[in-house]
C-alpha cells in the first residue's frame, strides 16, 4: 500500500488542480459578495459543456492532436471561448438574480444560489441530456517518470492550473481591479465611500470566478474523458472543504486548500475504499471547522 | 457663499429621527469642529452630508451645487471626501495600495498625488509597502486621511479622528489636520476631544439632542462658561 503513494500523489495533484480552480471562484464570491454560492459547482458544469460545444465548433477548423496529448489545437480557442462565455453567463445570472438581493441577508442569497444551481443543472440536463458526453475516446499511454505513471494530459492539467493561479495572483496583486477586489473583500462600505465602483468589482469577481470554474470543469473533463450534468454538484463538497481549509474568503487559502483536499482524497484510497473519497473531504471540513474555523490563511 | 452649506437638516436611521433641523456652514480654507455629548447626532450629521443617510428635510450644497441625498460615490466626484470613525482603512492592503484606492475614480497617473500625501505624512512614505492591518492606531488614521486626500478634495469630513488614540498620538493627528488645512483643504470635523479640537479650529458648533445649541469661533466657545461646564470638563 505504501509503494502506491507516489502514484496517488500525482493523481492528487491533478484532482487538486481542478478543485483549486473551482475553489478560487467560490472563495472570491464569498469574500466580495459575502455568501456561499451553492451554484458555483454548476458553473463548473456549464463551463465544461460550453467547452465541449466550442470544441465541436473549432475541431473541424483546427484538426489534429498535440503529440501525446488527447486533444489538439482546437482546445485552445475552445478554452478561451468557454471561459469567456461562462463569465458572461455568471454576470448575467448576477444581474438577473443576485443583484436584486445585494442588501439581503446572506442566508437568503445562499437559498437563491441553491435555486440557481437547480436551474443551471436542469438547463444542462435538458439541452445536453443525462448521458455522459465524451471529451475523448482515445486511450492514452502513460509516460513513466521515476516509477510513477503520468499521462501527458495530466501534466497539461497541472501546468494550466498553475499558470492560471499565477495569473490570478498577478491580477490581485498588481492591477487596479485586483486591488479593488481585495479592498472590497476587506471592507465593502469603505470601498463605496472611497468611490470604488463596487458593481464593476462585483462583475469582475463573477467573471474571474466563472472563467476559472469553466477551466476547472474542462480540465476535469479531459482527465476523466467525460462530463455528466452532475459534475459540479458532485464537486461542490470538495470545493467547500478546500475553501474552509484555506480560510473562507482567502483566494490564496483556496489554492492551498484545493491542493490539500485533492491530495487527501487520492492518498486516502491507499488505505480505505475509493467510495469514501467524499467522506475524506467532509471529514477534513468538519475537523477544520472544529480546530481552526478561520482556516489556514484566514484572519480572525 | 459658503463652500459647504447645510441648512435645517432632519435625518436619522429608519423611523428614528436623530437630527431635528441642524445647520452648519464651512468656508473655503476653514477648519470647523462640531462637538456635543454622545448621541447628539454628530456622526449622523457627517453621514447625512456625505449621502450615507438621506435627509427627510433640509438641504446640503457643495460650492453652490445641491448634493442633498446624492450617493457617496457621486459626492466624492464633486470634491468632498469622508473619513469614517472606525474601519477607515483596508487592513490587508499596503499603505500605498490604500492610497491608490483613494484615487480609484481617477484615470492615469497618480504619482503627484501620492508624493503630496507622503509630503503631508512623511512617516507613511518609508512604510508604504507595509500592510496597514499591522500598523498602530495613529498610523492607520494617517493612512485613512491620506486616502481621503488622494482626490484632492475641496472639503474633507473627519469623524472623530482622535477617538481611541493614545494622548501622544492625539497631538500628532491634530498636527496633521492643521497641515491639511494649510494645504488649502476645508475641514469639517466631529470630535470628542473638545478642548484640543476647538483650540485649533477657526469655528465650532455645539450640537445637543440633534439641534444647534451654540456656535462661535474656537476661542469664543472655549471661553464660554456654560460650554466649559457641560462639554469641556469644567
Amino acid at each position: 500500500m505504501w509503494e502506491r503513494l507516489p502514484q496517488l500523489f500525482v493523481y492528487g495533484l491533478v484532482s487538486g488542480s481542478v478543485i483549486t480552480l473551482g475553489a478560487i471562484g467560490l472563495s472570491l464570491t464569498y469574500s466580495i459578495l459575502r455568501f456561499s454560492n451553492f451554484a458555483h459547482g454548476d458553473l463548473m458544469t456549464s463551463g465544461a459543456y460550453l467547452g465541449l460545444a466550442f470544441l465541436a465548433l473549432f475541431s473541424p477548423l483546427l484538426p489534429g492532436r498535440f503529440g501525446p496529448l488527447s486533444f489538439g489545437p482546437a482546445l485552445i480557442p475552445a478554452l478561451a471561448c468557454a471561459m469567456a462565455a461562462n463569465a458572461a453567463l455568471a454576470i448575467g445570472v448576477d444581474r438577473l438574480v443576485f443583484k436584486r438581493l445585494r442588501r439581503a441577508k446572506a442566508v437568503l442569497l445562499l437559498m437563491a444560489s441553491v435555486g440557481v444551481a437547480f436551474v443551471l443543472r436542469n438547463l444542462i440536463l435538458f439541452s445536453a441530456g443525462p448521458d455522459p458526453l465524451y471529451f475523448s475516446h482515445r486511450i492514452q499511454r502513460a509516460l513513466r517518470i521515476g516509477g510513477v505513471r503520468v499521462k501527458a494530459d495530466q501534466l497539461f492539467i497541472l501546468g494550466t492550473a498553475l499558470l492560471f493561479v499565477l495569473l490570478l495572483h498577478l491580477l490581485l496583486r498588481y492591477t487596479k481591479t485586483g486591488k479593488a477586489m481585495r479592498a472590497m473583500a476587506d471592507n465593502p462600505e469603505l470601498a463605496q465611500v472611497t468611490g470604488i465602483d463596487t458593481e464593476r468589482v462585483v462583475a469582475w469577481t463573477w467573471g474571474v470566478g466563472a472563467s476559472l470554474a469553466a477551466l476547472g470543469g474542462i480540465l476535469s473533463g479531459i482527465e476523466n474523458k467525460l462530463v455528466t450534468p452532475e459534475l459540479g454538484w458532485q464537486t461542490l463538497l470538495p470545493l467547500f472543504a478546500a475553501v474552509v481549509l484555506g480560510g473562507i474568503g482567502s483566494p490564496y487559502g483556496a489554492m492551498v486548500g484545493g491542493m490539500a483536499i485533492g491530495l487527501a482524497e487520492e492518498v486516502s484510497t491507499a488505505f480505505i475504499s475509493t467510495a469514501y473519497k467524499p467522506a475524506v473531504a467532509f471529514g477534513l471540513l468538519v475537523l477544520m471547522l472544529l480546530l481552526r474555523p478561520q482556516g489556514l490563511f484566514g484572519r480572525r | 457663499m459658503p463652500l459647504l452649506d447645510v441648512q435645517g437638516v432632519h435625518s436619522g436611521y429608519g423611523g428614528m429621527e436623530v437630527l431635528h433641523g441642524v445647520s452648519v456652514t464651512l468656508e473655503p480654507g476653514e477648519l470647523v469642529t462640531v462637538i456635543g455629548p454622545n448621541g447628539a447626532g454628530k456622526s449622523t450629521l457627517l453621514k447625512t452630508i456625505f449621502g450615507l443617510l438621506s435627509p427627510g428635510q433640509g438641504r446640503v450644497t457643495l460650492a453652490g451645487a445641491e448634493v442633498t441625498g446624492l450617493p457617496p460615490h457621486r459626492i466624492v466626484r464633486l470634491g468632498m471626501c469622508y473619513v469614517p470613525q472606525v474601519d477607515n482603512v483596508f487592513p490587508s492592503l499596503t499603505v500605498q495600495e490604500n492610497l491608490e484606492m483613494g484615487a480609484f475614480i481617477l484615470r492615469g497617473g497618480i504619482e503627484d498625488r501620492l508624493s503630496r500625501v507622503y509630503q503631508l505624512f512623511p512617516a507613511l512614505k518609508s512604510r508604504r509597502r507595509q500592510r496597514v492591518g499591522k500598523m498602530s492606531g495613529g498610523e492607520r488614521q494617517m493612512v485613512a486621511m491620506g486616502r481621503a486626500l488622494m482626490l484632492d478634495p475641496k472639503v474633507l469630513l473627519l469623524d472623530e479622528p482622535t477617538a481611541a488614540l493614545a494622548p501622544n498620538l492625539v497631538e500628532q493627528v491634530f498636527q496633521s489636520i492643521l497641515a491639511i488645512r494649510e494645504s488649502g483643504v476645508a475641514i469639517l470635523m466631529v470630535e470628542q476631544n473638545a478642548r484640543q479640537s476647538l483650540a485649533i479650529s477657526n469655528r465650532g458648533y455645539v450640537l445637543v439632542d440633534g439641534r444647534n445649541r451654540h456656535q462661535g469661533t474656537g476661542v469664543e466657545l472655549l471661553a464660554d462658561e456654560e460650554i466649559g461646564r457641560l462639554f469641556l470638563g469644567g
